[in-house]
């Protein structure tokens, strides 16, 4: 099956439960295990917040968008994420060290647990960061 | 997220209820943190948090750290099987309190 939809929406903590439920919509249409299609949510959702948390870092309330498009073509999915808040220095994302318990750092990590691969491409087309992360399903 | 508190002796039950993520995180730490902080042993029930994300992890470990530096303890209880596997993604299933 092959499909492409994308959805815009206010970079807000308030919106991640709409982007849950825009990403959970499209799984439901492909053939998936629930727990695979779980961890695809949860992946989306944390770069989305990644974005809320910090591209927009300090900012109290926007009414810039972010727009995320998810693909597939064969079995080949791939996520865009669109953006208009700090530019990011890919060098710089980390994840915490596992070993170091304490609140945060986590989201990076789930990320690249769950994904293929995650990079940050340059063709922004008018937006400040595309992040595309990719999976073999 | 919705939740309910119980009291029983030095034990507060908090039953969390739905998705636990950014959006909701100070709401829950706000429930929860005064129950450790006043040396409360605090039993998280999740049965019915059907989803977490790392947001909601952070709470869990902060209560845990807080609850340490208070002689008491958070256990975690009824982990639906979807939060569990976020727990164990972050390798915390020993960490953490989990019954």
């Amino acid at each position: 099956m092959n499909l492409s939809e994308a959805k815009d929406f206010v970079v807000s903590t308030a919106s991640l439960k709409e982007v849950r439920d825009f990403c959970r919509e499209i799984f439901d249409k492909i053939n998936l295990p629930q727990e695979q299609k779980d961890e695809l949510v949860l992946a989306i959702a944390e770069a989305a917040q990644n974005i809320v948390k910090h591209g927009y870092k300090g900012v109290e309330e926007t009414t810039d968008r972010m727009e995320i498009k998810i693909s597939l073509k064969d079995n080949d999915l791939e996520i865009g994420f669109f953006d208009k808040g700090k530019a990011v220095v890919p060098e710089n994302v980390k994840h915490r060290k596992l070993d170091d318990i304490k609140p945060g750092g986590l989201g990076t990590f789930f990320i690249k647990q769950i994904m293929d691969n995650a990079v940050f491409k340059k063709d922004q087309n008018g937006w400040v960061n595309h992040l595309v992360l990719t999976k073999k399903i | 997220m919705s939740y309910k508190v119980t009291e029983e002796g030095n034990v507060s039950t908090v039953f969390l209820n739905g998705e636990i993520d950014m959006d909701v995180t100070e709401k829950a730490k706000e429930v929860i943190l005064p129950l450790v902080e006043a040396g409360k042993e605090v039993h998280l029930n999740l049965k019915d948090v059907s989803y977490m994300d790392s947001s909601g992890i952070s709470v869990l470990i902060e209560s845990h750290q807080k609850a340490l530096e208070k002689n008491t303890k958070v256990v975690v209880k009824e982990v639906s099987k979807s939060v569990l596997k976020v727990i164990m993604m972050a390798k915390l299933e020993q960490i953490l309190n989990l019954e």
